[in-house]
């Protein structure tokens, strides 16, 4: 669980960031968070584990304020994923890649061995144990740099922009990787422009603008929103684009999932058909 | 007239111990809006790469088979001499942007080709404009956002005044409002200046609608090319895992369910909302 | 955003930072010449108070001040090794002499130092590496330049966000004996020199794509032309070298020195 109450973050260059934002996240919660660069996005979710402390106002995980403990104790509880993998990969084989983090965290040898064997099953990248995470392709160290933060098993996963550089397959394997997470009560953070993902994925959305959280509701009522999403340079979800143009119809505009788009055509046209 | 001409390719990077480009033979017209897809891997990027001869003169291994390019064979061209013909745009547009200014950049082809002030000023001018980003021709690379760097990454082949530009991936690193704002740029090249086009791209939701001619990759080979709307409604399409746009797929549902909306495939949502306007109000 | 802003350059318009930096850089080694020459308090007094000005218009003050407080310490550390030195070698006498001339070696340090610091407080990058490249330097040490210019704020955020991404993998920097602080920083420089490795493969893509060497003879889109206020500070240089070399070597008994009014 993290609390964060009225935080205000201002970089060296005096420019203010965040400008008093607060936010709980409960244990289980899947949110997204979207807002165009500049945002404050980065700068928000690095609060969560440490990497940032408020200029003022307080961010407690576990009823543990940030500002009165390491990076690394936070750290185990809420881990992080950051964008490009090539920015953390080092080790020689995948396996030591993964083991990284929970050596640093002090895991003794047999828990080690096994959470990375599980790690490695989990993203299905038993096969490379041994070799070097430089050999593989953008999407295999993705999942390598996915593993060595899964590893140590945190509550909280934060990802950031998780489908940059992804083909269809790799979204819709990232895709059932966080509903699995889901169904074991892990609560998964992920900042993403991908609004085609976030319609999918149909999460909690906060939406961010000038340092300040400016929406926070279910999906479906967000990404339909065109003022909002207009104001946030963000575009509708392509399903909802249809259904905005069909407006004069009489069909409902609130319409993100391609299932939901399905149904109500097929029910409008069988309406035309019994007229 | 075939402005690229690929016959019997196959390609193995150095130390590779199978083909990237897999027996590929493509033949792309002038004036053409190509659209290159497939997972990542299948070897869309090897394959652009080899238009201006990057494969194999700077990344060297095998190559087998003939590329012939605006009437150059690339094998006996450096790649310095095929930029003249063939622009490159890359995926990551921080790293194509070498000059301290947005200007300097779009020259920067255009210098070491040794051309005249004048002629260069006039250029460089005219790419700035095209591409909508004249107002920041006196910026830094920092001081642009993702979209306007690959703005000027394109600004900066265009001032070459190629007959083709291939773009892999360009905005793979873009959100989609800044990625739609590129894709228009390219599509105005090619429908004003009759540049022709190979795009490389995962996102068809945003492209699908530009090509008349899309090739499908998968495993180094081309596995499927033609009209996009055959493509896209084709089976083989989705079992490769290529990201079919949503219109298109809902498109597929209402068929299936037994609901012929129009008897064209559908590439686009505005498309697909306009064919249902017209079948529902009447 | 962050706080590598300070490595990422600004253009400014001051009409010190309009001149041209090739006719900037002479006016500096006439400085440094001068500097040279004199030995007493008097003249290299006036050489420092002479670049105020410069300072002034070009609105550095700041920067400039801060430069010098850098140089502080070595200039502290020149004047009492001569004090020293001179202490020890007149049998451990100290004049009024010897503390000006030391004063005045003090003086020159702080005279170069200054007149580098004006310098490159007032020329942007970009316009050095122009001058570079219309200079008789080969252009590819030029494109270094100017290429080492635009990336190394790149790499340094690049860094920041490394040691971020171990810092959460628990990573701690600053834990454990010497030796294992040195080790802690593997994870931090590795990726960084493999990130550079590619970025570098991706430039020369893109420089190959963009007829990279495809002529010897270059061409430049910009052309540095002489404007008046080069011609200005070309004068204002030429005069600083022949009052200079008159005084040194005509007039050298007519420095006063301000020990003798005592």
């Amino acid at each position: 669980m993290i609390i964060i109450e009225d935080i205000h973050y201002s970089y060296a260059s005096n420019i203010e960031a965040l400008k008093g934002v607060s936010l709980t996240i409960k244990d289980g919660d899947f949110i997204a968070i979207m807002g165009q660069n500049g945002a404050g996005k980065t700068t928000f979710i690095k609060h969560f584990n440490g990497l940032l402390k408020p200029s003022s106002g307080t961010v407690r995980v576990n009823g543990v304020e940030t500002t009165k403990t390491s990076v690394a104790a936070l750290a185990k509880n809420v881990g992080f994923v950051f964008q490009n993998p090539d920015n953390q990969l080092f080790s020689e084989t995948v396996e030591d890649e993964i083991a990284f983090a929970l050596k640093n965290f002090g895991f003794d040898k047999e828990t080690i061995e096994k959470r990375v064997t599980w790690a490695l099953d989990f993203l299905s990248l038993t096969q490379y144990r041994k070799t070097s995470p430089f050999l593989l392709s953008g999407g295999e160290r993705k999942r390598v740099a996915l593993a060595s933060v899964l590893a140590w098993d945190p509550e909280t996963l934060v990802l950031d922009e998780p489908t940059i550089g992804q083909d269809h397959e790799q979204k819709e394997k990232l895709r059932q990787f966080i509903t699995q997470l889901q169904t074991k009560n892990k609560t998964v953070v992920m900042v993403t422009h991908d609004v085609e993902f976030v319609a999918e994925c149909n999460p909690r959305v906060i939406l961010m603008r000038g340092g300040k959280i400016v929406a926070d509701g279910i999906a479906k009522d967000i990404l339909t929103n065109s003022k909002l999403l207009e104001e946030s340079s963000i575009v509708l979800p392509q399903i909802t684009q249809i259904f905005t143009k069909l407006s004069p119809l009489g069909l409902p505009t609130d319409i993100i999932d391609i299932n939901e788009a399905e149904l109500t055509i097929l029910s409008k046209v069988k309406e035309r058909q019994t007229q | 007239m075939t402005i690229i001409k690929i016959s019997d390719l196959v390609y193995t990077y150095p130390g590779g111990s199978k083909p990237s480009i897999d027996g590929v033979s493509l033949k792309i017209e002038k004036g053409e809006f190509v659209l290159i897809t497939g997972p990542s891997g299948c070897g869309k990027t090897s394959l652009c790469r080899t238009f201006n001869g990057l494969v194999p003169h700077f990344y060297q291994g095998e190559l087998k088979g003939q590329v012939i390019v605006a009437g150059q064979d690339i094998t006996s061209k450096q790649t310095s001499d095929m930029a003249k013909h063939v622009g490159l745009v890359f995926q990551n547009p921080e790293n194509q942007l070498f000059a301290l200014s947005v200007e300097k950049d779009v020259a920067f082809g255009l210098e070491n080709l040794g051309m005249s002030r004048e002629e260069m000023r006039k250029r460089v001018d005219w790419a700035l404009n095209l591409t909508g980003i004249y107002d920041l021709r006196e910026r830094s690379p920092h001081e642009v956002s993702g979209g306007q760097q690959q703005r000027v990454a394109i600004a900066s082949v265009l001032a070459m005044q190629p007959e083709i530009i291939v773009l892999d991936e360009p905005t793979s690193f873009l959100d989609p409002l800044s990625a739609e704002r590129i894709f228009e740029v390219i599509y105005k090249l090619n429908q004003e200046q009759n540049i022709t086009v190979v795009l490389v791209e995962h996102r068809l939701d945003l492209t699908a609608k530009y090509t008349n001619h899309l090739v499908v990759m998968n495993k180094g080979k081309i596995c499927l090319e033609g009209n996009p709307r055959d493509i896209l409604y084709s089976e083989e399409t989705s079992r490769i895992g290529v990201g079919i746009p949503k219109a298109t797929l809902l498109y597929k549902k209402l068929k299936t369910a037994g609901f012929e909306v129009n008897k064209q495939t559908p590439l686009s949502s505005d498309e697909l909302a306009d064919q249902l306007m017209e079948t529902l109000s009447k | 955003m962050s706080v590598f802003d300070g490595l990422k350059f600004r253009k400014v318009f001051s009409p010190i930072h309009n001149l041209d930096p090739r006719i900037k850089f002479i006016y500096v080694i006439a400085i440094f010449i001068s500097a040279i020459l004199f030995s007493q308090i008097l003249p290299l007094a006036i050489l420092f108070l002479m670049q105020l000005p410069f300072v002034f218009l070009a609105r550095v003050q700041k920067q400039w001040v801060r430069s010098l407080r850098g140089a502080a310490f070595l200039a502290g550390f020149i004047f009492i090794v001569n004090i020293l030195t001179t202490y020890f070698y007149n049998d451990f006498n100290l004049t009024a002499l010897n503390v000006e001339s030391a004063l005045a070696m003090t003086m020159r340090f702080v005279v170069l130092v200054e007149s580098f610091s004006v310098f490159f407080l007032t020329t942007s990058p970009d316009y050095l590496g122009l001058a570079l490249e219309q200079s008789r330097v080969p252009y590819e040490f030029a494109f270094a330049f100017t290429t080492a210019v635009r990336f190394v704020p790149v790499l340094a955020e690049e860094a920041q966000t490394i040691m971020d991404a171990q810092k959460a993998r628990g990573l701690e920097l600053e834990k454990g004996s010497l030796l294992k602080r040195i080790r802690n920083y593997i994870p931090i420089l590795i990726p960084l020199i493999v990130s550079a490795i590619r970025r570098s493969l991706e430039l020369a893509e893109a420089m190959e794509s963009r007829a990279w060497g495809a002529t010897k003879k270059r061409t430049n889109l910009y052309l540095l032309k002489l404007h008046k206020g080069d011609y200005i500070l070309l004068g204002i240089t030429a005069l600083i070298l022949i009052v200079t070399i008159y005084v040194r070597f005509f007039l050298p008994e007519a420095i006063p020195l301000i020990s003798s009014f005592f």
